[in-house]
């Protein structure tokens, strides 16, 4: 019977649920990484027991760790007691340096603050770690302040791709609330070229030769808290969806608005329909039902949490527009917790799992595509981010 | 020999209890002590200072012998109690968050 691995990153560390196929009864470790905020974990496609984590501090900065052995233990790549000629360790599993050297592009040193001025690029954390879909030791990392690195030796050492820094709307771009994140980081299935990436507040882009150039794709989008709501750069992008066995339609909510794409972010259309209000994070498609989609709807950008203290998932069955509401299972009642960009994931389980977490520490399943609910956990730290393996 | 008292997180990061002690060679400064720590235990590197500026990292301070060392020049000689041994170097984290 196929198995089910959560990875579950927390403010104040990392867990690893598990369970059988019938998603019942979980078993829960960690946390690893303990008092370290963990933003982001995930598995690699191609070997299920090779995951990459991000554990962060405003004390002592960025650390990856890399696991081999499905979260059981981890390992700091590159960091661990083995001798380079020289005589010196490597140790730069932590090293994010971004490139600015001519070779590769104009250099870019600035981009916008909040009030507008311009402020030096300086690196903060690694949003989401995503793993390539054909080989274990390559995995992107997109950081805060924005940009995407990656690495093909395990994590061990990491290169910037300088072209979507140095496309030109650098010096544009501005930090959401939550900071000038990468967090947003797809891989085309059917082409190992294009790369999707979103970026708060600048918005989304494409590559479509592995990371060299880069265009935004935010035409449609529409955000009236920038001087120009239609700008080409500017938007909160909170995060974007695809389903592998469409990777030209895409799913995004917006800081206000959930939107779609059906030509590969070229184009975008608001799918908010009836929902009862279009603020979010999270949003994802069901692994078997590329026009059913789920968002977890958030009160409004001053108050986050769910309108009426009414915990309530929303699925679509339509590709947007045509909204329903799940509530089986979850807090009717006197909730105020959030769920994050990064903090819902499904499984390909035959019956679709669909998982989030929430600030309140709980990390919720259905297991029959959102139809009823359950908590796998009620109190953990404060989530950050949901990742889902389906196992054999 | 040196002595280095790490912050708790970073001892549990570099898989060590107690103290620390280093052979640094030449004079002890503050860099050649953390040299010689990330030397030893590379998965420090840029938890404490940065990888390229090598600044300290704003919520740490350096304190030895009862005095705060952190804008003291790093190529500065620690104390002497420091470099003989006798009183360890320590690394303090911010007491703040939550």
């Amino acid at each position: 019977m196929s198995k089910v691995r959560v990875l579950v990153g927390t403010r104040k560390g990392a867990f690893v649920l598990e369970s059988d196929g019938k998603r019942q009864n979980w078993d829960v470790a960690g946390p690893f990484f303990a008092g370290w905020e963990v933003y982001h974990m995930k598995g690699s496609p191609v070997d299920p027991n090779r995951i990459y984590a991000s554990q962060t501090s405003s004390w002592f900065g960025q650390v990856i760790q890399r696991s081999s052995d499905g979260g059981r233990t981890w390992e700091t790549p590159g960091g661990g007691p083995q001798q380079l000629p020289g005589g010196w360790m490597k140790g730069e599993s932590n090293k994010f340096v971004y490139d600015e050297s001519k070779e590769t592009g104009a250099p870019l040193n600035t981009h916008q603050w909040y009030d507008g001025t311009q402020k030096p690029w300086v690196f903060k954390r690694v949003w989401h770690l995503e793993p390539s879909l054909t080989d274990p030791d390559s995995v992107y990392a997109g950081v805060e302040d924005a940009a995407l690195f990656r690495s093909t030796d395990g994590a061990a050492s990491w290169q910037e791709l300088p072209g979507l820094r140095g496309h030109g709307t650098g010096p544009n771009w501005q930090p959401g609330a939550g900071g000038m994140c990468l967090h947003t980081v797809i891989l085309d299935p059917s082409d190992p070229g294009r790369i999707y990436i979103a970026i708060s507040a600048a918005g989304a882009f494409r590559t479509d030769d592995g990371g060299k150039s880069w265009k935004p794709i935010n035409h449609g989008l529409r955000s009236n808290h920038i001087p120009d709501p239609n700008a080409e750069i500017g938007h909160c992008v909170h995060h974007v969806a695809m389903h592998p066995s469409r990777p030209g339609v895409l799913f995004m909510q917006k800081h206000w608005d959930v939107m779609r794409s059906d030509d590969a972010g070229e184009n975008w259309k608001e799918v908010s329909g009836n929902l009862p209000t279009d603020f979010g994070f999270v949003i994802d498609v069901h692994a078997h039902e590329p026009e059913t989609i789920y968002v977890v709807p958030i009160k409004s950008d001053g108050e986050h949490f769910p309108p009426e203290g009414k915990l309530r998932v929303y699925r679509s069955r339509s590709g947007g527009n045509e909204w329903e509401p799940l509530t089986k299972g979850l807090p009717q009642s006197n909730c105020y917790v959030n769920v994050l960009r990064d903090a819902m994931a499904v499984d390909a389980l035959d019956s679709c799992g669909i998982y989030f977490g929430t600030t309140g520490g709980q990390v919720y399943a259905s297991a029959d595509a959102g139809d009823s609910w359950a908590p796998i956990v009620r109190d953990l730290p404060a989530v950050l981010s949901v990742e889902v393996q389906t196992l054999p | 020999m040196i002595r280095v008292v790490l912050p708790p997180h970073l001892r549990t990061l570099a898989k060590i209890a107690g103290e620390v002690e280093l052979e640094v060679p030449g004079p002890a400064t503050q860099r050649s002590v953390l040299d010689a720590l990330e030397a030893r235990y590379p998965m420090l590197r840029g938890t404490i200072r940065d990888h390229v500026t090598q600044q300290r990292r704003p919520f740490l301070r350096f304190f030895a012998c009862e005095e705060d060392l952190s804008h003291e020049s790093p190529d500065a000689a620690l104390p002497e109690a420091v470099a003989s041994g006798a009183e360890p170097l320590l690394i303090i984290g911010a007491i703040a968050g939550g």
